[in-house]
């Protein structure tokens, strides 16, 4: 499948389509915003919701429906840390590496995730179950260490935890 | 399990402005209880008694000042927004990307007592003449981003926002918008570009936001704490507003302050703006552990150390500016006396690094080289001449040297880290210039 962007180049889709119920919600998220581009960061996200991470042939479809240029779009793709361009695990973990959980043992944390699972601070596991990435201060510094897995903050999070908090991540 | 509001006694409507309704289960403050609690007063207040420029007047009079870590006083940037006859209305953009490290206020705001953002916008709507609003909350509040749609739904469902609010005849409503992370969103010019949907970098000022700002119209950029002071002022007026923080400090208000660290009871208070960090620090249990307090950050990653002797200040802007550093967040996060300045410093402009958006030299490239030499001091492997390199880089990243206030954020915990603290950087000197080093001393020792 191609699309063509709006500057009139035609971009390989990678045989991606856009699911219909995404591309309402885009359509939803543009009515938003004076101008169409300013929906492409959410448009990212809910694509992001659905597959997991951003595949490539996403960006051209993102650019269609709203009407934007592909590279007005990649550049957003690729600037922001929570959108992902490759796949990642069913759970992404963000260890937050602040000064304030710094202060409170990130450290043994950190490196107790990466014997736990088996990778490093950027790698997902064989499996495909954890990400493990990095983050800025979560707003939760009074309770250092902490971590957000999905959409749940834990903290603070002691090394020994671990094993006993992953289990309801299946 | 989260220990985030924390009382120093009764919290009253007169004396706790910001959390006075906040529930002890931390669920959040619905329309209806709102509503029965004084809520959206202060927009009937303001429909039926004031003007955009006695609004105004009033906010600028209450000498509320900035508490995303400016301290700008927001009523008189409110007095410098492009508005009236002719003008086309603009935009109030709520930030609320909270992400300087050391830093928990905001969230306890938006999750608890969302309406009170919303009411403060509605207010600040009015005064600034804008169409609409924007609450820019970074990606991983999801408790908020919930707490905040609900009350939005809500409000506008009952009339206090969308066409015609409140049989006025003002138009005016508020969007969410939620961010995919990185720092640089929260600098108020990058996140008018990230609004728009665009890379996260920094305008040039001027244009100041308030003339042209998001798509080029009349744009205020408020904290969220800020905003949620404006209700209070409206309702009770500046002169309360000021004698909230009595004596204690010429800045009016209450302030959200806290600690983090490795301290018995960390969490957050609203306390007269201008307490002591010795009474915060008392509140947050004193050290933990048998520890000592060696240094402090007074209001989150960009803002200098101070010492224990510090803790005797008011904490509120003109006094910790005095002391070379900055308020910033308020919220304290305490070093311990095992705890290495050069690690954490390292730490923080490892932080900054990432963060950076890229877009100038000193920054972009003059972070990483930082980290580079603080990780060799920190391995015990600098050689003569480091410090005064880290020093120098501390002065070219310095106000004025770059494109935004990023990289200054960034030269305060440097330069003041090696100014209080340089026998602990000297001791990760191991070698002449130029030399190879001879016995490491252990990572992160003191
Ligand atoms: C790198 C950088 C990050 C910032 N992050 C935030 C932030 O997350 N939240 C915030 O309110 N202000 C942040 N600021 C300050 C804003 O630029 C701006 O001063 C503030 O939103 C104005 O609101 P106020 O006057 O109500 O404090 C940041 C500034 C810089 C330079
Ligand atoms: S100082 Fe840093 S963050 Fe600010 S514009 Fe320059 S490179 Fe970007
Ligand atoms: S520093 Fe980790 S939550 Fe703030």
């Amino acid at each position: 499948m191609t699309t063509t962007a709006t500057i009139g180049t035609t971009i390989a889709s990678d045989g991606f389509a856009l699911d219909p119920a995404d591309r309402e919600m885009i359509l939803e998220e543009r009515a938003h915003y004076p101008y169409p581009q300013a929906a492409c960061i959410e448009a990212l996200k809910i694509v992001q919701k659905r597959h997991g991470h951003v595949p490539d042939g996403a960006i051209p479809a993102i650019a269609e429906t709203l009407g934007i240029r592909v590279a007005d779009v990649e550049g957003v793709a690729t600037f922001y840390s929570l959108i992902f361009r490759q796949p990642v695990g069913r759970h992404v973990i963000l260890i937050c590496d602040s000064s304030s959980c710094f202060l409170t043992d990130y450290e043994a944390l950190r490196d107790a995730f990466i014997e736990h699972l088996g990778i490093q601070v950027g790698q997902t596991t064989a499996d495909g179950r954890f990400t493990l990435l990095p983050v800025c201060c979560l707003g939760a510094c009074d309770r250092g260490p902490t971590i957000l897995i999905g959409e749940d903050l834990h903290g603070p999070v002691t090394p020994d935890e671990i094993p006993r908090l992953l289990e309801a991540y299946a | 399990m989260s220990r985030i509001l924390q009382s120093a006694g009764e919290r009253r409507a007169e004396t706790h402005p910001l959390t006075w309704r906040l529930h002890d289960d931390q669920s959040p403050v619905l329309l209806e209880e709102y509503l029965d609690t004084q809520g959206y007063a202060a927009v009937t207040k303001a429909l039926e008694q004031h003007t955009y420029e006695s609004l105004t007047e009033e906010v600028k009079s209450a000498n509320l000042r900035g508490r995303g870590g400016a301290g700008f006083s927001a009523g008189f940037k409110w007095s410098l927004t492009m508005k009236g006859e002719g003008v086309p209305r603009g935009y109030i953009v709520c930030n609320a990307d909270e992400m300087e490290p050391g830093t928990f206020k905001d969230r306890l705001l938006m999750e608890q007592q969302p309406h009170l953002l919303i009411e403060g916008m509605i207010l600040a709507g009015i005064a600034n003449r804008a169409k609409q609003g924007y609450i820019f909350l970074r990606g991983e509040y999801h408790l908020a981003a919930a707490a905040i749609q609900r009350a939005l739904a809500d409000a506008r469902a009952d009339g206090w926002l969308g066409a015609d609010v409140r049989g006025s005849g003002w138009d005016f409503d508020i969007a969410l918008h939620t961010g995919a992370g990185r720092y640089i969103c929260g600098e108020e010019t990058a996140l008018i570009n990230s609004l728009e949907g665009k890379r996260a970098n920094p305008r040039a000022k001027p244009p100041f936001p308030g003339q042209s700002g998001a798509w080029g119209l009349p744009t205020v950029v408020n904290n969220v704490e800020t905003l949620c002071n404006v209700p209070g002022i409206v309702n009770h007026g500046a002169d309360w507003f000021q004698a909230l923080s009595g004596d204690l400090s010429s800045d009016g208000g209450t302030k959200l302050y806290g600690v983090s660290g490795k301290v018995n009871n960390p969490g957050l208070w609203e306390l007269p703006m201008g307490t002591t960090g010795n009474r915060i620090l008392e509140l947050a249990g004193g050290m933990r552990d048998g520890l000592t307090l060696k240094s402090w950050l007074p209001g989150g990653g960009s803002t200098g150390f101070l010492l224990p002797e510090h803790l005797e200040l008011a904490l509120d802007f003109d006094t910790i500016g005095k002391t070379g550093s900055r308020m910033g967040t308020g919220l304290l996060t305490v070093v311990a006396d095992n705890q290495s300045m050069v690690s954490l410093t390292r730490n923080l402009e490892e932080f900054f690094a990432r963060e950076s958006c890229g877009w100038c030299t000193p920054c972009r490239d003059g972070l990483p080289w930082s980290v580079k030499l603080l990780r060799a001091l920190e391995a015990g492997e600098g050689e003569a001449g480091d410090i005064e390199l880290l020093e120098q880089m501390a002065r070219d990243l310095g106000p004025g040297k770059t494109f935004c206030a990023h990289a200054p954020g960034a030269a305060m915990p440097l330069a003041s880290a090696i100014h209080y603290f340089r026998d602990e950087f000297e001791r990760g000197i191991t070698r002449p210039k130029g030399e190879a080093h001879a016995d490491p001393i252990p990572v992160g020792s003191v």
